[in-house]
């Protein structure tokens, strides 16, 4: 997959129409930013700029750093790309041509058609849009709507929304390690043969398992039921095809995969019946409300097209921290429960992402530690949470759910990052267990 | 064995995860192997710490027993 190209001419001249000025942000908002220049003590030199990260930031599966060749994109486009790609006049047709240029470019990486591709603004808004906007063409197909147990609470809560407006979820349930069986998704599509959508993950976001997506999509296909694949933890980390997995939709976030944050992207292949669930707008082949993000659409483009060129390198090297991080855990830390399949087999777990629990631990307290020390990673105990009640990932899994941590890796990921968090883990654990009065337990 | 009523409780009601696993874990050996320990928890991650605890401990959770439900929870001791 090549890199994403700016269409021939739109780098070329910038139009500028009056003067430009040199111009500061209002003081209020300049006082708090932070000064920008060359790498500070603090700061990490990495791809040659400064980049704020703590000595180890590991929560790349909750947001990950804007790709440099991103950036670059995010900057030409700010420039080329302000005007409004509906109107036919030069500056109109120039965001209009990077617009098109950045939906081919996506397209091209998930092996859809550029008619199939929307951008939303989040990854949230376009799983809203895939589950409600299914559901609502097929009404008269039936009222109810399948859910993964394991799904990012975009979709749950879609489907919620979808509940309260007197259709019914269903809940598929999970193995230990987080994985849906096929074969409940054919039973629970036999007992209800009203069902208007089903939606499971291509891989979940907490603990790092590979879901049978194209399983379930070919049982759907039988049984005439269009799949929804929430691929926000996936697309832009490992190869992604929307042809291969056989679903019908497909959601995934800019901001996951090294674009800028505020860019969603939501496919809708040809012949999947889809109503606009909220008022009428003809934007993004009529699927997503408002004037499009063009700058940082085509930010989200040039990362996607750089990533697809990375990820083959990539996934071992990760795969090798985590497996690392995963055998060295139960020597380091006493009662320390691995979560999910381990990113040994691409086909069952992801490269990047490592899931734990710590016994007697509470999550809080764990990531306050770990955070003093300069590790940034995330936790599904219910203390982390703003609703006071566990992660439901971990729940469906019959998992350990306090003293939980979720590891995740990036590009920039290094083996000090890893080593790090090697050398404070174990401290960080043993002082929560200590003040608990939990040691030795 | 004996006829299934608790022989100590743990009221760990108002209190946090993982404070309720915790305080199980110091009491429960106050009561012979064989023997049933209940944890009062309205803590919301209780019900699937408590299950996860009894697995890595080796322990038996009786969901089915009587008085087992919300809130309570009967933990045969087995090792
Ligand atoms: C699996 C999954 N789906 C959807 C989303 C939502 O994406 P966004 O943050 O762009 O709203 C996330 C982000 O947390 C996610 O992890």
């Amino acid at each position: 997959m090549g890199a994403f190209q700016l269409p021939a001419g739109v780098s070329a001249t910038r139009i500028v129409r009056g003067t430009p000025q040199a111009l500061s942000p209002p003081p209020r908002l300049a006082a708090r930013m932070p000064p920008r220049g060359p790498a500070t003590s603090g700061h990490l030199l990495r791809d040659g700029r400064s980049v704020t990260l703590v000595p180890a930031y590991l929560d790349h599966a909750s947001t990950t750093p804007l790709h440099p060749v991103a950036r670059e994109a995010l900057l030409a486009a700010l420039d080329d790309g302000w005007a409004d790609p509906a109107r036919l006049y030069r500056e109109g047709r120039r965001a209009r041509m990077l617009l098109d240029a950045a939906r081919e470019t996506v397209a091209g990486v998930l092996g859809a058609r550029t008619s199939e591709i929307s951008f939303t603004a989040s990854g949230t808004a376009a799983a809203h849009q895939a589950l409600l906007g299914t559901a609502a063409a097929r009404r008269r197909a039936g009222r109810v709507v399948v859910v993964s147990a394991v799904e990012h609470s975009s979709v749950l809560h879609a489907a919620q929304r979808h509940e309260r407006a007197g259709g019914e979820v269903v809940t598929i349930g999970v193995d230990g390690l987080g994985r849906a069986d096929p074969a409940a998704f054919e039973a629970a599509l036999d007992a209800h043969p009203g069902t208007a959508v089903a939606a499971l993950q291509h891989a979940n976001h907490e603990v790092g398992t590979v879901q049978p997506v194209a399983a379930v999509a070919r049982a759907l296909r039988r049984r005439g039921v269009p799949l929804l694949t929430d691929a926000a933890t996936t697309v832009g980390r490992v190869p992604v095809d929307l042809a291969a997995l056989g679903a019908d939709l497909l959601t995934a976030s800019a901001h996951k995969f090294g674009g800028p944050p505020g860019v969603g992207i939501l496919a809708v292949r040809t012949g999947t019946r889809w109503a606009n669930p909220l008022p009428a707008d003809e934007r993004e082949h009529g699927r997503v409300p408002g004037f499009p993000n063009v700058p940082a659409v085509v930010a989200t483009a040039a990362a996607l097209a750089v990533r697809a060129t990375e990820i083959d390198a990539e996934a071992p090297r990760l795969a090798g921290y985590t497996e690392r991080l995963r055998r060295r855990l139960p020597e380091l830390v006493e009662d320390v429960e691995l979560l999910g399949p381990g990113g040994a087999d691409p086909a069952v777990g992801l490269p990047h992402i490592v899931a734990f629990s710590c016994l007697y631990v509470a999550g809080e307290a764990l990531l306050d530690e770990l955070d003093r020390a300069g590790i940034a990673v995330s936790s599904g105990s219910s203390c982390t949470s703003d609703t006071l009640t566990p992660s439901h990932v971990l729940v469906a899994m019959g998992a350990l759910t306090h003293g939980n941590l979720r590891v995740s890796f990036g590009r920039d990921s290094t083996d000090a990052d890893l080593e790090a968090l090697l050398d404070a883990l174990p401290p960080a654990v043993r002082a929560v267990r200590e003040r608990a009065g939990a040691a030795g337990l | 064995m004996n006829d299934g009523s608790p022989a100590a409780v743990v009221d760990a009601r108002g209190r946090r995860c993982p404070i309720p696993i915790i305080e199980l874990a110091r009491r429960i050996g106050d009561v012979d192997v064989g023997e049933i320990i209940e944890l009062l928890a309205d803590d919301p991650a209780a019900a699937a710490d408590v299950a996860a605890w009894c697995r890595m401990r080796g322990h038996d959770l009786l969901t089915a027993a009587p008085g087992a439900g919300p809130g309570s929870y009967l933990v045969r001791r087995l090792g």
